[in-house]
């Protein structure tokens, strides 16, 4: 790791003496030190194969020059290295034409003309004419290998990039050589297709058209192309991106090479989503409701009606009568202009960009946080909590999966169903429904009991397991048919029981965590402040600020069915298909006076929308987002929005405006400068700091004389430990000063509270009910794929979500009179909820007593048996009548 | 060595016994009771006796050399495990696939427990507590035997937990292949055994008694190199020295095949024994009347070797002198009426279909070589093809040197260009005879509109 003190080697390139790092390979050394070796196999990310042949050249450690590949051999001190010698032109220029014996010139025809390696090697290198008069290789071309790739494998110069990705990247090696000779090609098991979340960087990463992505195949050439970088927002871990258009039409997206978060792969829904940005069911122009369907109207009218409606809340009931759902879908510029436009014109806490199915803001906020890299650390101990990692944030998955198979970090899971992390896990603890906390206290303390469902012993070895390295907590929120407090008292829990450990939050949702730095969340402030630590120096900028902490998105919900809340503003929410609660949220689109729905989609719940506002959305919309790690980065527009659909910022603005206050802003950048200014997460930050690669807030302020490296991370346990005497309100001042850490990175001129002041983990208590022995408790999990409209109006990712069906552990089953594979009912009318009928499977990752099924699915959605009320679900399984 | 100017056909040494064949006279040979009967798991009792490191010593002082085709010193081989790495693993190649090779197969069937005794030899003086006996998946019948042996061992407490009631431990695994040629490799056959696909590892990092079976230090030794090791400990170093040439010592197994009136195998003294021997002593002469043409000396790989090559020693050092190898002790004999252009194609077809398709000079290469013989062959040669058969030889093989450079990770590339290298050399002649076709004929191409050259269009690059 810390390869800066070592010494470099010195070797000679062409003659030319140049520094190496030690273990660096002569292919990496030389591109470094601006020799290019022509490669195809070779991929920085994955490991050398030494396949392809192309880069052999002849290096000399000693034992005089000998053709080797240069992607297999690491620098040694003296080495020789010769890249334009005769014998390796030679050398090269026979496996160009090798290569090409085979492969089809159907270059006019092939999606990767003009982008090609092999074409540019051949144009670069190769003879004019080939010497092969043979017939060529033939096969049946092109086969789907997948729902979104096909394969050609005549085009194909087995260089075993793809296969390689499978295995040691994705962990899915469904894809592998067979026959050998010339007839080696690369396809799947019989019956068994490419069914791997990543399976779209094998086409990014081919260095011929072999593989290639039915959404784009034939949309375009690569000239016609016109790109920005940007950054996916389809979850929360940030992948950097390029959004590549054409004719005001994006037609492909490619992960770009970020050292910090996805190291060039992105997952299938990131890739292929796009497909959403130009889908039928965009908005393109305001609507009201009139009778049961909308009309279209004139923002002029609309922005009135909207206004209208909060005027007459606040006349009526007062701040308190809005709320505001959602938020993050939008840019940090757009939350913070939201957040302003609600807390400090509108003056109401009613604010929530979550929507019931993550974390309060305090468990992201106020716990010690961990980037990306610092969770994978070599030889430290990851623990996830709560959340199955692959379908939520796939690209995160990756890079754990990295950090267990290639840099031997122990990972440890308490999750509420076995995940796809399980098989990597040195221990999977599978708690019982609720019990994420009573599991997470015993892990830590000297004396493992049995707790949550987990035998005793299980929790003692588990605990074992945590080393003396790093520790990093990744905290989510998988089950939401289990309340969140039962995932804050793990957390609460680890925070106290384990010294220096950091957190990194596993929210999924695009910009989250970006909308909480704005302050999108009852009791904060933008800039990780709480209400009344912050009250003061935001009453010097905005016009107000609410007096009192508001409500939460179920608090707001419910507050709407009860007929409390004059306006239900929907931030890009859509809490019919999202909210975990579908009676609640049903009655309270009913019960709201007037529901706003901000929107880039027509979703079902903006369908019961009184006034239907439409926002621009990915790759159409300028600004930031931040990532799971707090890293802020780019978003690019790259094309045109619909209609007259506007930039969320710009409606708040509009509203404000005909609230008859000013939000004194008139481009993004104004926006961008006033949360750098007033937040203390964000203030000092320039566009130069976010640069290509982003960066993580609060940025650290370079100390004027350079400290201990040690130090700071001592101060850090001790403010972990003081926070964590969380009795509730023992918050004092005393707690602002323990922020040292984070208090370095105030800028001299900010004079305004320091990060996480008043921002404190509350553990709510809580009581799980007993199981009542003839009904089974309730576990919902995600899967990448589901009911989301990015999914649904991708045409290529609308077929891909599997379909509801409830699994069991297998000795339920006799119990309960259920057959696997049968068909069963699943309700909760006993707590006034529905039942759906899906299919049932065994699956020993399932807790025994408990019953789990995807949420938002195809054929039953989980969100119609789900109490909010209730710490957790119980639901009646019996088999269906026919 | 012996007088490698003697002409006269040699008779075979009367004296050398039968250190590995010698129960081969028997019909239950394969048995444990007829092993026993005769010395079996002798030498097992006196290593157990001796301590691990006297039985490492034993075998460096016999010198001997693997049998596999490289001709490593084996002890000193097993002295290549970095010392304090655990554990160590002991894989037996039992892969034999060369062309013209049989004497493993033999081996293995006739007399398993001799294996299995040389097996446990190995593994007590490296320290191996387990061993994977990896057998080629077309050899049933050796398998059956091994089994069969191996459950007799077992039974009779000679393999597994302490074996003869010492503190010795040592499983043995018998596993098949699945019928690849290259898994004959060490690095291809420890992939294979790990249930990865047959394909070679790049040494370095890869070599075995470093990062091998399951990234272990990992000994992989040939079945009749191992076979040597109960005569050796049996009877000393010093016996086993008394026979064969200074740099090749005891016996060796030659496997003969082709145009000669007796193949077989056969054990003779290593060192001593001329080809001449072997080819008109042992093995009775070319078939017929009819006279050499060429021989392959040591498989399917090895440059060719012809008459003026018969008086050199079955040696080493020698045979890599001339210009080709002694590798894995198969020699395959050509009379004059062999088609030399044929004969190399049927060489060439077999490793294009055998590359495992890894390296692209070799996948690519090779398969090209094929077909451009098979055409000539058809009748559809052209005066350019010569030239560039020998140009796609040196892409794979730069300067067709021996021994052979490679762009590639494993010999096996090389091995397809040795044939043609020594053939069109040697039998120029015919090769010219069969470039006279001018024009290729489109009946060639099978579909599609394949290039066809011009009239009088050079081949060149």
């Amino acid at each position: 790791m810390s390869e800066q003190t070592e010494t470099t080697v010195k070797i000679t390139i062409d003659g030319v003496e140049v520094d190496a790092h030690p273990d660096e390979l002569v292919i990496a050394a030389a591109e470094r030190t601006g020799t290019y070796i022509p490669r195809f196999c070779w991929h920085p990310r994955m490991n050398p194969v030494g396949m392809c042949r192309m880069c052999i050249v002849e290096i000399d450690a000693g034992r005089g020059p000998a053709l080797q590949p240069s992607c297999m051999i690491p620098v040694s001190e003296g080495m020789s290295v010769v890249t334009d010698s005769d014998v390796t032109k030679k050398a090269q220029d026979g496996v160009l034409e090798f290569l090409l014996a085979n492969h089809p010139l159907d270059c006019p025809v092939c999606d990767k003309g003009g982008e090609c390696p092999l074409q540019d090697q051949a144009y670069a290198y190769g003879p004019g004419e080939s010497r092969f008069v043979e017939e060529k290789r033939h096969f049946e071309k092109p086969i789907p290998i997948s729902d979104l790739v096909d394969l050609d494998r005549e085009r194909c110069i087995l260089c075993d990039r793809c296969t390689r990705f499978a295995d040691e990247v994705a962990g899915d090696p469904l894809i592998h050589f067979i026959d050998r000779g010339s007839q080696t090609q690369v396809n799947t098991f019989p019956d068994e297709p490419f069914a791997s979340y990543f399976s779209g960087n094998t086409v990014q990463i081919c260095p011929v058209g072999a593989l290639t992505a039915q959404p784009y195949r034939f949309k375009a050439r690569p000239w016609d192309l016109d790109q920005v970088e940007s950054t996916c927002t389809s979850c929360a871990v940030g992948c950097r991106v390029v959004v590549q258009a054409s004719r005001n039409e994006v037609l492909r997206t490619q992960g770009v090479d970020i050292d910090g978060v996805n190291w060039s792969w992105l997952c299938d829904k990131g890739r292929f989503d796009f497909q959403s940005i130009h889908a039928e069911e965009r908005l393109s122009e305001p609507l009201v409701r009139e009778g049961d369907g909308h009309a279209r109207t004139s923002w002029a009218a609309a922005l009135k009606r909207a206004a209208g409606a909060v005027s007459d809340a606040l006349d009526s009931t007062g701040p308190s009568g809005i709320g505001v759902v959602g938020g993050a879908r939008l840019t940090n510029e757009a939350a913070y202009a939201w957040a302003k436009l609600a807390k400090g014109v509108i003056g109401t806490d009613n604010v929530d960009c979550q929507l019931g199915d993550g974390l309060p803001a305090e468990a992201v906020l106020g716990l010690p946080r961990a980037t990306i890299d610092e969770a994978c650390r070599p030889g430290g101990t990851i623990v996830v909590v709560g959340t199955d990692v692959k379908e939520e944030l796939p690209v995160l998955y990756l890079r754990l999966r990295h950090a267990v198979v290639e840099d031997g970090a122990t990972l440890i899971e308490i999750v509420p169903e076995a995940t796809g992390l399980s098989g990597l896990a040195a221990h999977t603890l599978t708690y019982a429904p609720g019990g994420a906390g009573a599991v997470a206290r015993p892990l830590v303390s000297d004396q493992p009991v049995a707790a949550g469902g987990i035998e005793a012993e299980s929790i003692a070895s588990a605990a074992a397991a945590i080393g003396d390295g790093p520790v990093s907590v990744v905290l989510g929120r998988g089950n939401v048919a289990e309340s969140a407090d039962a995932i804050v008292a793990a957390a609460g829990a680890l925070r106290d029981g384990i010294d220096d450990v950091r957190f990194l939050s596993a929210l999924r949702r695009g910009n989250v965590h970006g909308a909480l730095d704005a302050g999108l969340a009852p009791g904060i402030l933008p800039g990780r402040v709480g209400l009344d630590a912050g009250r003061s120096h935001f009453h010097e900028t905005w016009s107000t600020v609410p007096s009192d902490a508001g409500l939460d998105a179920t608090g707001i919900l419910r507050a709407a069915a009860d007929g409390k809340l004059d306006v239900l503003v929907l931030l890009g929410a859509d809490p019919l298909t999202d909210f975990p609660d579908h009676d609640l949220a049903t009655r309270a689109l009913a019960g709201a006076r007037t529901v706003i729905a901000v929107d880039t989609t027509l979703t079902d719940s903006v369908r019961k929308a009184d006034v239907v506002l439409p926002a621009t959305g990915y790759a159409e919309t300028e600004g930031t987002t931040t990532n799971i790690e707090g890293r802020v980065s780019r978003l690019s527009p790259k094309v045109t929005p619909p209609g007259t659909a506007r930039a969320d910022w710009i409606i708040a603005a509009e509203l404000a405006f005909r609230l008859g206050d000013d939000l004194r802003v008139e481009s993004v950048a104004d926006v961008f400068g006033e949360l750098t200014t007033i937040s203390a997460v964000h203030q000092g930050l320039t566009m130069d700091d976010v640069g290509v690669d982003g960066v993580v807030v609060p940025v650290p302020v370079v100390p004027a004389e350079p400290e201990p490296a040690v130090a700071p991370e001592e101060d850090t346990a001790e403010d972990a430990d003081t926070a964590s005497g969380d009795d509730t309100d023992t918050d004092t001042d005393t707690d602002d000063d323990t922020d040292t850490d984070e208090a370095g990175s105030v800028e001299p001129g900010y004079a305004g509270p320091d990060v996480g002041a008043g921002i404190d983990l509350r553990t709510t208590s809580y009581e799980i009910p007993q199981p009542d022995g003839y009904r089974l408790r309730l576990v919902t999990t995600r899967a990448l794929y589901d009911l989301g409209t990015s999914t649904q109006t991708s045409p290529s990712l609308a077929k891909l979500p599997a379909g509801a069906v409830l699994r069991m552990h297998p000795h339920d089953f006799d119990r309960l009179g259920i057959e696997a594979g049968g068909m069963v009912a699943v309700s909760n009318t006993e707590g006034g909820r529905g039942s759906i009928t899906v299919p049932v499977e065994a699956s020993a990752g399932v807790p025994r007593g408990a019953a789990s099924i995807a949420y938002a699915q195809p054929g039953g959605t989980t969100n119609l048996l789900i109490d909010a009320d209730r710490p957790v679900t119980d639901v009646r399984v019996e088999v269906a009548r026919a | 060595m012996t007088d490698t100017t003697d002409t006269t056909p040699a008779t075979p040494k009367p004296d050398v016994p039968k250190m590995i064949t010698g129960r081969f006279e028997y019909a239950d040979s394969h048995t444990l009771a007829r092993y026993q009967a005769t010395h079996g798991y002798d030498g097992l009792r006196k290593a157990l006796a001796m301590g691990p490191e006297a039985v490492s010593n034993e075998v460096k002082a016999a010198s001997l050399l693997g049998r596999g085709g490289a001709g490593f010193p084996a002890g000193v081989k097993w002295g290549f495990c970095p010392p304090d790495v655990w554990p160590r693993y002991l894989v037996v190649n039992g892969d034999e696939s060369e062309p013209g090779t049989y004497k493993d197969r033999l081996l293995m069937e006739r007399d398993p427990h001799q294996l299995i005794e040389g097996v446990l030899l190995c593994a007590y003086a490296v320290g191996c507590a387990q061993a994977f006996l990896y057998v080629r998946g077309e050899m049933a019948h050796a398998q059956e035997r091994i089994a069969q042996a191996l459950n007799e061992a077992y039974a009779a407490g000679l393999v597994g937990k302490n074996i003869l009631g010492s503190n010795f431990s040592c499983d043995v695994i018998l596993h098949w292949g699945a019928g690849a040629y290259i898994v004959g490799e060490e690095t291809a056959l420890i992939e294979s055994l790990e249930g990865n696909r047959g394909m070679p590892r790049l040494k370095p990092p890869y070599f075995p008694a470093a990062k091998g079976l399951y990234m272990q230090p990992t000994i992989v030794n040939n079945v009749e190199t191992l076979a040597n090791l109960p005569w050796i400990v049996r009877n000393g170093a010093d016996a086993y020295t008394a026979y064969g040439a200074e740099n090749s010592r005891g016996t060796r197994m030659f496997a003969v095949s082709g145009h000669v009136k007796k193949p077989g195998v056969y054990e003779v003294e290593f060192g001593t024994t001329t080809f001449r021997d072997l080819i008109y002593g042992h093995c009775g002469g070319i078939r017929g009347s009819n006279s050499l043409k060429a021989f392959i000396p040591g498989g399917a790989s090895a440059p060719w070797f012809y008459d003026e090559h018969l008086d050199l020693p079955l040696e080493k050092a020698a045979v890599d002198n001339a210009g080709s190898m002694l590798g894995s002790g198969a020699i395959v004999v050509m009379d004059d009426t062999t088609d030399a252009v044929k004969a190399a194609w049927r060489v060439v077809r077999f490793f294009a279909r055998e590359s495992c398709g890894k390296c692209t000079p070799c996948r690519e290469g090779t398969n090209w070589l094929e077909k451009i013989l098979r055409r000539m062959l058809d009748g559809h040669g052209r005066p350019e093809d010569m030239a560039l058969l020998l140009d796609l030889c040196d892409n794979i093989s730069p300067a067709i040197a021996w021994p052979p450079k490679q762009t590639t990770i494993c010999p096996l590339g090389p091995s397809a260009v040795s044939p043609i290298a020594s053939a069109i050399v040697r039998f120029q002649d015919e090769f010219v005879a069969y470039c006279g076709g001018g024009e290729i004929p489109t009946s060639v191409q099978i579909t599609g509109a394949a290039y066809v050259p011009p009239e009088g269009a050079s081949a060149g690059v």
